[in-house]
């Protein structure tokens, strides 16, 4: 889209005379997004859970970076020299980055699988990194995590709720906050992607960014429907399709200033440092970017309205509107 | 430019900025030059190198673990692992619950151990030996004229537990060196004798069973002695309270120590702390009531060193390793670089994009991160030389998402200005008009943001918290710079031809953005020859404005009308200029 016809759009789309159905096909929306939350709920039981890293299930890991030769058979033969019968995961996670995982290894046996790795690919041992996580540290951080999501909607409605003086406001934001994480956590369900405790950082992070975006739109609903029972130009449901179509563009702008440093780091983590921290963390995040945008302009906003279009000021009101509409539709 | 009104408050803000950011430059440099501060960031284990290890606390009897214990915790490892050789090692507690131990290089097994080791207090009765007494004997006692025990042990004081191989053992034992004085990993059997060194008065001794466990100490405290008349004395003394059991024993001994008399060692009491003795006092009464008092040559910070040991006693605190990671220097080093390219990529991405939305006011974007950079990046330079901040991967990690996060401000506010603009207000009146309406929205979002990364801070554990951090910190560093550097220069630019007057490149065209003037007096509104952006997108949805025109009020169309009239005038001037 070229310049002029952006800025064209966002003039439309201020003056109304562009105008998406945000509100008036909200029903479908609803549908959508209560057939995703329920997918997203089957889909971890009928998969058998998530693809749990190994911070969950406890065990050694190994990386070799830099090396030439990724060939798996190496990592695997380091274990089950050490430790027969042992079942190593190995894995190339990026381009001469190697990984490999196996059940929890004793001191001695680290530093012999460790010995191993380093002949085995010929590498320095400074480019063996290994990591061991007792099986109960994944259950610290994903109750800390479930904790901190508790206290953080609860505080968050209780500061929307103060700053928009309306407790629907906080309500229809903090379901469409449900509905990002339950599908972003069905999402890495089905995709089978290796749920770490930076993911977890990222998944939590959603919620810090999809609120902040509910929060941008709905200080503009706010701002059209002040006085609104005063006013016959508009109806309730109107000014707030109004007010998303006139920070769709800010919307977009946003998003996409949003997901280009999350891309970059998922770009470098990908295909450059190999699975880590950056990537897991990018990854939720630019799946919860998306849809907490999304969320906020068809699952926030319209539940908002819908809350209240049927306060009996709001309906006199488009009553109003109505009544006028028809009389100007009349020949003058 | 206005020489007063908006433009010179503006450049007061921006002046007050220039001192913010001045006052953390000279704060920093000032701290490098006289203190420990450095002009880099400082950076944690997974971007230097090192070994992370993770502890969790276990209380014996599974009851949770206070703040208090887990300080004393963290004081318990920080002596094992000083005491083990390890220099640089960190210490820090997370989240009320877990202890980080973090070391230079790769840990041998024995510290790992050590760490991981429970910590064991005990009181024995002391057999034979003395303070001096620490080096190995030069001239070993001959074989057949080492005592040998004629009988069995009648009590802990017994000296028929000293056996000829036990006193061998203990003139062969080096107190000097650092070997022995290590702590020790696994407890001397409690029924056994011990050979055992006091490294604070370079002491050796011999030391019977164990007759008061560690557990029984309720608590410890230190203060000046007092007097039997309760007049306080000028020496520091430690006070223990035992509880029932420990009361019991703890008579019984005093009663069989106080008796064998003053000037033979065995009058003696040691307590012991992982192997090592911590303090050998004589008995100088029967403690009947359970709070003995030790004496001494103390200081107050002796006396409250000795304290604190006693209440380890209290509480036989053993931890778990939850997660542990080792990363070589330069596999740290090669994050950290990929870090900051991503960063910088992400940066030049969104660089790229705010131009093409905002034509030159993207500058204003660009200038705007890089300002609330610089402050971020003194910010935790500072942090890292007073509060031993480092920064993480899962920090810098929250710098590069902070990026879009922050020039979201900008966008909501050039958006809000744009809106003004299309209101018809002239530039500087929408720039303020937008302010005051952007403000409260920024305001708003902030807060959310800045709640998420309270709350990521205080609850969550491991590597969320470095990430919590600097999305909190990045937050408070768009604030500062959407008010102190952000507006102001935009009321400044207000005031200029190129902005003021809606250059195309302006990002702030007054065409662009569809303006109709709400006062149209004698003054040109649109140049002549320019086509309006209206004529063009007339005709290019011609179906959209024919359902939007079915749906205007009245004001609506009347104003639709005035501009149909309008465009009507510049398109045939266009159409004239095309002939």
């Amino acid at each position: 889209m070229s310049r002029t016809s952006f800025a064209t759009f966002g003039n439309e789309l201020y003056t109304g005379k562009r105008s998406y159905p945000f509100l008036a096909k909200r029903k479908l929306w609803f549908v959508i997004a209560a057939v995703a939350v329920l997918a997203a709920l089957i889909i971890p039981v009928v998969k058998g859970g998530f693809n749990l890293g190994i911070d969950f299930r406890g065990g050694s890991e190994f990386t070799v970076s830099a090396t030439d030769n990724t060939d798996t058979s190496i990592g695997e033969d380091a274990v089950t020299q050490v430790v027969s019968g042992a079942v190593p995961r190995v894995t190339n996670i990026a381009t001469n980055t190697v990984r490999i995982q196996t059940e929890q290894l004793s001191d001695n046996e680290t530093l012999e699988v460790r010995d191993n790795l380093v002949a085995g690919y010929g590498v320095d041992a400074d480019q063996v990194a290994s990591s061991f996580v007792g099986p109960t540290w994944g259950e610290d951080v994903s109750r800390q995590a479930l904790i901190g999501l508790g206290v953080f909607v609860v505080l968050a409605a209780i500061l929307m709720g103060i700053y928009f003086r309306t407790w629907k406001m906080s309500l229809a934001a903090m379901v469409a906050l449900l509905v990002v994480m339950v599908v972003t956590a069905g999402l890495y369900s089905l995709s089978n992607f290796e749920v770490t405790p930076s993911a977890i950082i990222g998944f939590l992070t959603i919620l810090s960014y999809a609120l902040y975006d509910t929060v941008v739109v709905f200080d503009k609903i706010r701002e059209n429907t002040a006085g609104i029972t005063d006013s016959t130009k508009r109806t309730f449901a109107e000014q707030v399709n109004l007010a998303v179509n006139q920070t769709l563009v800010r919307s977009i702008n946003t998003s996409v200033v949003a997901i280009l440093p999350v891309a970059s780091i998922l770009f470098i983590g990908a295909f450059l440092l190999g699975a880590g921290t950056l990537q897991d963390l990018s990854l939720a995040l630019f799946i919860g970017i998306i849809l907490g945008t999304l969320g906020t302009l068809f699952i926030a906003a319209p539940l908002y309205a819908q809350l209240r279009i049927n306060e009996p000021e709001l309906r006199k009101q488009a009553e109003r509107v109505q009544q006028r509409r028809e009389l100007e539709a009349a020949p003058a | 430019m206005p020489r007063t009104g908006p433009g010179t408050a503006a450049k007061r803000t921006l002046v007050w900025l220039g001192a913010l950011t001045a006052l953390l430059a000279i704060l920093l440099g000032a701290g490098t030059q006289w203190g420990s501060a450095s002009w880099s960031p400082r950076l944690a284990l997974d971007l230097e190198g090192g070994t992370q290890m993770i502890l969790a606390p276990r209380v014996q009897g599974g009851s949770e673990i206070t703040a208090e214990q887990l300080d004393q915790a963290v004081e318990i490892i920080r002596q094992r692992v000083d005491g083990s050789g390890v220099s640089e090692a960190e210490i820090n507690t997370q989240s009320g619950r877990n202890v980080i131990v973090s070391l230079p290089g790769t840990p041998d097994a024995e510290t790992r151990d050590l760490i991981q080791a429970s910590a064991q207090m005990e009181f024995r009765p002391v057999l034979a030996g003395g303070p001096g007494q620490a080096p190995a004997a030069e001239t070993p006692t001959p074989e057949d004229q080492l005592p040998n025990a004629p009988g069995e042990p009648q009590d802990a004081s017994d000296p028929n537990w000293i056996t000829a191989e036990l006193y061998s053992e203990f003139e062969t034992t080096d107190c000097l060196d650092p070997a022995t004085l290590e702590p020790a990993v696994e407890a001397a059997p409690a029924d056994q004798p011990m050979i055992a060194c006091e490294p604070d008065t370079q002491g050796k001794y011999i030391l019977g069973p164990v007759e008061v466990p560690g557990t029984d100490i309720t608590t410890a405290t230190y203060g000046l002695q007092r007097s039997s008349t309760g007049q306080a004395l000028n020496t520091w003394a430690v006070n223990i309270e035992f509880n029932a059991e420990g009361t019991q024993t703890f008579r019984e001994v005093t009663e069989r120590l106080y008796a064998i008399g003053q000037g033979d060692p065995r009058n003696q009491f040691a307590i012991v702390l992982d192997g090592r003795i911590v303090s050998a006092p004589t008995t100088n009464a029967v403690i009947p009531d359970g709070r003995p008092s030790i004496s001494g040559n103390f200081t107050e910070q002796s006396a409250a060193a000795l304290a604190e040991q006693l209440k380890y006693g209290a509480l036989p605190i053993s931890f778990e390793i939850q997660s542990e990671q080792q990363i070589s220097a330069t596999l740290g080093a090669d994050q950290l670089r990929l870090g900051l390219i991503a960063g910088l990529i992400g940066l030049a991405l969104v660089a790229v994009y705010s131009m093409f939305q905002y034509r030159l006011l993207g500058l204003v974007t660009i200038i705007s991160l890089l300002v609330a950079g610089v402050l971020t990046y003194l910010a935790i330079c500072i942090l890292g030389w007073t509060e031993n901040y480092r920064l993480s991967l899962a920090g810098v990690a929250g710098l590069i998402v902070a990026i879009g996060q922050t020039a979201d401000s900008f966008i909501v506010y050039f958006e809000r200005i744009r809106d003004e603009l299309r209101d018809g207000r002239n530039l500087v009146a929408a720039v303020e008009s937008g302010w005051r309406r952007a403000k409260r929205t920024v305001l708003a979002s902030k807060a959310v943001n800045l709640l998420a990364a309270l709350v990521l801070y205080f609850v969550a554990v491991g590597n969320v918290r470095g990430f919590a951090f600097t999305l909190g910190l990045t937050a408070i560093a768009d604030l500062i710079v959407v008010f102190l550097f952000t507006h102001p220069v935009m009321r400044l630019l207000a005031g200029t031809r190129f902005f003021g007057g809606g250059h195309p490149w302006s990002g702030m065209s007054s065409d662009t953005l569809n303006k109709i003037p709400l006062y149209r007096g004698a003054g040109q509104v649109r140049e002549p020859g320019r086509p309006a952006a209206v004529a063009a997108t007339r005709t290019r949805n011609k179906g959209a404005s024919a359902e939007a025109e079915r749906r205007l009020t009245i004001a609506e169309r009347k104003r639709a009308e005035q501009e149909k009239t309008l465009a009507g005038r510049t398109g045939s001037s266009k159409k004239e200029t095309n002939e």
